[in-house]
């Protein structure tokens, strides 16, 4: 079971973005969520989007640099404290978050965290121990 | 005391000619004799050391290029006994070949002539106080400055580079009068006096020598306001002892070149022919007085223009404008010496693709050195350490390679400028060169 994430490295630039968006857009590529770290200099855009093998290949087709990398997908209640209980439980087993960002569904009443973590299968098991339910992509592609 | 050798430095121009014939003949022989690389250079010419009668014979003999001498690092070039050797010098190192020179006693004491008669045209003498902040080690700054105060018989305060707290300390402790540094290093050091609230009234300087790197008039004026003092230039390479080669009297209109030991011609790069006086072209060097490490018609690809009109000081060498750029890549970055090459080695080694752009400006007097780096699908990961901890490990390595540290920045792939698909790798924004071709008349 594994959520996929497409990283993507992009120079600090007007028009950086609305590039990328625009590729996805044109490959019919849903985006279910995305943060953005950013820098001076330069940024870092992590995407949740419904198709990653197409997505890779149209991105790189366009010279850009893209990493898959396996995170953890945690399914919460649409309500507020969900993500507190989430992280809490994450927090007592002393796993240390990198990066953390979440997207609701419309068609559903849950709402969906995404974390970066050194140890994946040691959140996974700790988040499913405390009845949280993992998504992978096969998932996201349904919603 | 107006010259340190008044007799040697004010020789009539007929006579100097003379005695470089005397000693390029000896010179070419001993060459010959001992330098096999050289010796192969000259029988593929077809020149027997007996051809060379004369100073006017010398373009008969093949050029030197540092290629020659790196091929045949390190032993290649010395041309006595290495027991006769006491002392190497040695170039930043490019493509992780440096170049490697000897000297014998005689050699230093030359080459600390040489740098003494440049301190006694700055006005030096016994009664100076000499800070020499230029580095010490295998750069030939430090030593060069060092041998040249003790000859003139200054006290010498052996500073070294850096720790600019103590350069302050002792420069107002002591009574330093006379400071030799890099250009760059005097600004910093004239800002960081003011820092400290003390005027250029205030500190005991009254002259400055800087060089090896390129300066302008602008910035000499610049540093002579901010530290009170009158500032010289200084000019040399290692591959020809170091620093003094040749040297700035008071008259600040291009440097004396010691003819007595090197002869100096100008050429024209691309086709090696030898332009007539007044020519801008490629400076090339041919010592006449180096036992260890004699070069002849060594191309040092600095470009400039020689003068021999007569200089109000009385001296009668040759003047050199400064370097008004190079014929080859080489970039001078805080007073070190960078090529490309060295770069594009250490981003290969590193496992990068060699897509990157040098960027150099001058900020408040002070290089500054980035390199933009085309990101690499493999060094990319997610996160922003990830990213920033490639650019610390291309910074420590380039450091280890160029002597000092550029900024590294990690850029998206494609987005290096390119000129007709050929990436733009250089971009300096110093503008540092302001002589006209007038430099040398000036005040004559």
């Amino acid at each position: 079971m594994a959520l996929n994430q497409l990283s993507v490295f992009v120079d600090n630039t007007p028009g950086a973005l609305a590039d990328i968006a625009e590729v996805l857009a044109n490959a019919d590529i849903n985006l279910r969520a995305l943060s953005i770290a950013d820098t001076e200099r330069f940024g870092i855009l992590r995407m949740i989007v419904s198709d990653n093998r197409m997505a890779v290949s149209v991105l790189k087709g366009r010279g850009y640099i893209v990493k898959e990398t396996e995170v953890v997908g945690v399914k919460i209640g649409d309500q507020p404290g969900k993500m507190a209980e989430a992280l809490k439980v994450l927090d007592l087993a002393g796993i240390n978050l990198e990066y953390l960002y979440a997207f609701c569904a419309r068609t559903q009443k849950h709402a969906y965290l995404v974390i970066r973590v050194a140890d994946n299968l040691k959140a996974e098991e700790t988040l499913t121990a405390a009845g949280f339910h993992m998504i992978e992509d096969a998932d996201v592609a349904k919603l | 005391m107006k010259y340190f050798q008044e007799k040697t430095e004010t020789m009539a121009p007929e006579e100097i000619r003379k005695l470089q014939s005397e000693k390029l003949v000896r010179q070419v022989r001993h060459v010959y004799e001992h330098v096999e690389p050289y010796r192969w250079k000259m029988d593929e010419a077809g020149v027997r050391p007996e051809d060379i009668r004369g100073v006017e014979d010398l373009p008969k003999l093949p050029f030197l290029t540092k290629g020659d001498l790196r091929d045949e690092y390190p032993w290649g070039f010395l041309a006595v006994p290495r027991k006769d050797c006491v002392r190497i010098q040695s170039t930043s190192g490019t493509t992780g070949r440096r170049v490697v020179a000897f000297y014998t006693q005689h050699d230093v004491d030359l080459w600390e002539e040489c740098c003494a008669r440049a301190i006694v045209a700055a006005g030096g003498s016994e009664e100076d106080v000499v800070q020499v902040a230029y580095g010490y080690g295998l750069f030939t700054g430090g030593p060069g400055l060092n041998g040249g105060s003790h000859k003139v018989g200054c006290l010498t305060l052996p500073m070294s580079s850096g720790n600019t707290d103590r350069q302050i300390q002792f420069m107002m402790d002591l009574g330093a009068t006379i400071l030799c540094c890099t250009p760059s290093y005097a600004a910093y050091l004239g800002e960081s006096l003011r820092e400290r609230g003390i005027s250029p009234e205030d500190n005991p300087l009254r002259a400055g020598i800087f060089g090896a790197e390129p300066w302008t008039e602008e910035m000499r004026r610049s540093i002579e306001k901010t530290l009170g003092i009158k500032a010289y230039d200084i000019y040399g390479l290692t591959e020809t002892s170091g620093p003094g080669v040749a040297f700035e009297c008071a008259e600040q209109a291009g440097m004396h070149i010691n003819e007595d030991h090197f002869i100096a011609e100008v050429i024209d790069p691309d086709t090696g022919e030898v332009l007539p006086e007044g020519s801008r072209g490629e400076l090339v060097f041919t010592s006449l007085d180096k036992e260890a490490f004699p070069l002849l018609r060594y191309r040092t690809r600095d470009i400039c223009i020689l003068s021999r009109r007569k200089c109000a000081c009385g001296r009668t060498f040759v003047r050199m404008t400064k370097p008004m750029g190079r014929s080859d890549d080489m970039l001078i970055i805080r007073g070190v010496n960078v090529f490309p090459s060295q770069i594009e080695t250490v981003l290969l080694k590193e496992g990068y693709a060699p897509n990157y752009q040098i960027v150099v400006d001058r900020v408040n007097n002070s290089d500054t050195f980035d390199i933009l780096v085309e990101m690499d699908e493999a060094m990319f990961g997610d996160t922003v350490s990830a990213v920033t901890g490639r650019e610390k490990a291309l910074v420590a390595a380039m450091r280890a390679m160029l002597g000092i540290g550029p900024a590294v920045h990690l850029v998206a792939p494609h987005s290096i400028q390119r000129s007709e698909g050929k990436a733009v790798r250089v971009i300096d924004k110093r503008k540092l060169v302001t002589e006209d071709e007038n430099f040398l008349n000036r005040k004559n």
